[in-house]
């Protein structure tokens, strides 16, 4: 077991391990109360392994992750306000309301996205490292999946690629021995997800994602490898979701038992329990801690929830780069208006007509918002004081199915 | 001005623009030591080495994920995927991350790429070989698309294209690798997307084609002239996002009668569209049901006689113009 680290690091580690359950926990009961739509996917039970990574990580070094990213991007350094924000989809969130909890980004902070794709960030992944190397940058980029990526085909094209090209790059699989429901032994023949590279010739190393410590100083290996050697490792990170896929999960096809054994893991727990028997810290730091993540996150709930609806006359901003000099983008066709030169920005009257009869259907901003959770049945594996908050519940089964 | 073909046209943009801005490369299967599968990146590799004319393995999904990730970073990709069929393997990629991204991180991204593919049918390479797939990009918001059909357009599109902060799906056609055209030598003539070519003006009916089938729409327009008097306006959109609506509904308002050519399939196509966009914005104007001329309901035959009955040839552009006359000739 690696050694605890001096005092203020371990109140670094602790209190970001803390802040990510503390947000996460507070996610969930937002989306109980519709606050929050689409699909949640909490991290809650994976913290030591988001943190450990960014522990390791260097300013400049990239971050690309999956669709479960609310806390690596706060790891990252992401305000907690702007990702409550984004999941109640008002302008201040890190997308401006476009993305959601799946598409967290923030390039300041060089976390350079969640996505939504099983897999999709891989090769995206090995682009950034070969911009960093074509630039003779330093920079390495971390790139976190989960265990079911590992059978997607670019987790073999990737791994090819990145190997061939020396690129300056780390995988690191987040293995919650699930994809979405299907276990580990049911959906890859190699179980060992370390070894799953290797005929690419990227070498791998498991270790315990619990243990934030274990997983800072082997990213910390992995990324001088990458750094100074150009050779790209990778690492499966042995860890657990305490909660369901999404918060949409009846959770059938794990048994309690096998939830209660790895709660007893908890890595913050563990983590606070080890550096206050070291007499690293004290309770009275730990409970500090806590208190300040529960004072970050309500005020970060109290920010989002004051954060104006985006506006309807940017529903197409962003859609195109227009300061590029190659032309200009028509907006929205069906509009009979004319819509070139100097209006290309701008959002046709017959195209607002459009936008505002649609938007009048998501009800006024303090009402009630449209949310799947306000179909279906009611949904397991989230807290029972949801019940109270109204009919607001559950993601409908239809919708489920639909999901990676 | 020199007479080229368009595919050494596009092989000047291509390096005309890597001497110029050193974020710019070139990736793909066979690009380097093999010179492009058509020839496109013929000397590339000799000129800016390995570093910038990049061999790659045959993953195209992670080719162009590649290219997005070094967008994202700075880099100005160019890659290029052997064939617009294999694009169907990016797919992924193009539509869900490169034209995704810059609207779903609001603006936070951008994906300065060119994804470069040549389609289109008439060498017998049957039904995995030979498809027309503008209709499938035009579809995606996000994505610029353009489909020159003159070693001039070739040259200064790509060039445009390069430099563009947008993902461009470059659509190129097999069977116009080798057609000569006048190019402009001046390195930073550039043509801005969204302007179509008025390649005839004429009265009596509009015919809009793209790729090759803007050959074929003028070779059919010298036929209606000489054998049945009627005088096309044929326009080459040369980019299908944006699309330059304004031109071609000016000429139909001038014509009162369209027919549009393309060599992709009948159902959800460019044809299918346009002639949609035509119908809302100038039905008044219109004096018969718009025409729309385009590739056989089918995968492409591999048999030469079942090929060429499955494409759009110049007699097909003829009589679907003549129809739109009907009864005012």
């Amino acid at each position: 077991m690696a050694d605890l680290p001096d005092a203020s690091a371990c109140y670094e580690l602790l209190a970001r391990m803390a802040l990510i359950r503390r947000f996460e926990e507070e996610a969930g009961r937002q989306y109980q109360r519709a606050k929050a739509g689409g699909f949640l996917h909490l991290g809650i039970g994976e913290e030591a392994t988001i943190v450990g990574v960014s522990a390791a990580m260097r300013e400049e070094d990239y971050l690309i992750g999956t669709y479960r990213t609310h806390g690596h991007a706060i790891a990252r350094g992401t305000d907690p306000r702007h990702v409550m924000a984004e999941l109640f989809g008002r302008v201040d969130g890190t997308s401006g309301g476009r993305g959601g909890s799946m598409h967290i980004f923030d390039a300041e902070h060089r976390f350079m996205g969640g996505y939504g794709i099983v897999g999709g960030n891989l090769p995206i992944a090995a682009g950034l490292a070969l911009a960093s190397e074509y630039k003779g940058e330093d920079a390495v980029t971390v790139c976190m999946f989960g265990d079911g990526a590992s059978n997607a085909g670019n987790f073999g094209e990737t791994m090819n690629l990145a190997a061939l090209w020396r690129l300056p790059v780390l995988f690191l699989v987040e293995n919650n021995l699930y994809g979405m429901g299907t276990s580990v032994e049911r959906h890859s023949a190699q179980t060992d997800l370390s070894k799953k590279a290797e005929g690419y010739g990227i070498t791998g190393q498991r270790i315990d994602g619990m243990d934030v410590l274990a997983v800072r100083d082997a990213v910390a290996e992995g990324i001088r490898l990458a750094r100074e050697e150009r050779r790209p490792t990778m690492l499966e990170a042995f860890t657990y979701r305490f909660r369901g896929h999404s918060a949409a999960d009846p959770e059938v096809y794990r048994e309690r038992e096998e939830v209660e054994a790895w709660q007893a893991k908890d890595p913050i727990e563990l983590f606070a329990r080890r550096c206050v028997e070291a007499e690293v810290l004290g309770e009275r730091e730990v409970q500090e801690v806590r208190d300040k993540a529960e004072e970050t996150v309500l005020a970060a709930v109290e920010f989002a929830d004051s954060s104006p609806e985006p506006a309807l006359d940017t529903l197409y901003e962003s859609l195109y780069v227009l300061d590029s000099d190659a032309g200009w983008y028509a907006v929205d066709e069906r509009s009979p208006e004319p819509h070139r030169g100097e209006h290309e920005d701008r959002m046709p009257d017959a195209a607002r007509e459009l936008a505002e009869a649609g938007a009048a259907y998501a009800g006024q901003p303090d009402g009630p918002r449209p949310n799947p959770a306000e179909q279906g049945d009611a949904q397991e594996g989230v807290e029972p004081e949801v019940a109270e908050e109204g009919d607001a519940s559950p993601v409908a089964d239809e919708v489920e199915e639909a999901e990676h | 001005m020199a007479e080229l073909r368009m595919r050494e046209a596009l092989r000047d943009a291509m390096a005309e623009e890597m001497r110029r801005d050193e974020a710019v490369f070139v990736m793909g299967e066979d690009v380097g030591v093999f010179q492009g599968a058509f020839k496109v990146t013929e000397g590339l590799l000799d000129e800016f080495g390995e570093r910038r004319v990049r061999d790659t393995p045959i993953s195209e999904n992670t080719i162009v994920g590649t290219g997005v990730g070094a967008a994202m970073a700075g880099l100005r990709p160019v890659v290029e995927l052997m064939t617009v069929n294999f694009a169907l393997l990016a797919l992924d990629q193009i539509v869900n991350h490169a034209a995704a991204i810059p609207y779903m991180f609001n603006g936070q991204a951008r994906v300065p790429m060119v994804v470069r593919m040549p389609g289109g049918g008439g060498h017998q390479l049957g039904p995995t070989h030979s498809h027309s797939f503008e209709a499938l990009f035009l579809q995606v918001p996000g994505l610029l698309v353009a489909c020159p059909s003159t070693p001039g357009d070739g040259k200064a599109l790509l060039k445009a294209a390069i430099r563009d902060d947008n993902p461009v799906i470059f659509i190129e056609h097999e069977s116009l690798y080798g057609r000569r055209g006048e190019v402009s030598e001046d390195e930073e003539e550039i043509l801005r997307f969204g302007q179509a070519a008025m390649r005839r003006e004429g009265s009596d009916v509009t015919i809009v084609g793209i790729l090759k089938m803007a050959h074929v729409a003028e070779d059919a327009a010298r036929v209606l002239a000489h054998e049945h008097g009627v005088e096309a306006e044929v326009i080459d959109p040369r980019t299908l996002r944006p699309l330059d609506l304004d031109t071609i509904l000016a000429s139909v308002r001038k014509t009162n009668r369209a027919v549009i050519v393309e060599e992709g399939w009948p159902h959800g196509g460019v044809g299918a569209n346009l002639a949609s966009l035509i119908t809302e914005q100038a039905f008044d104007d219109l004096d018969a049901p718009v025409q729309r001329v385009t590739g056989a309901d089918v995968h492409m035959p591999y048999s030469r006689r079942l090929e060429q009955a499955a494409i759009p040839h110049e007699e097909h552009v003829v009589k679907a113009a003549l129809a739109t006359l009907e009864g005012s000739i």
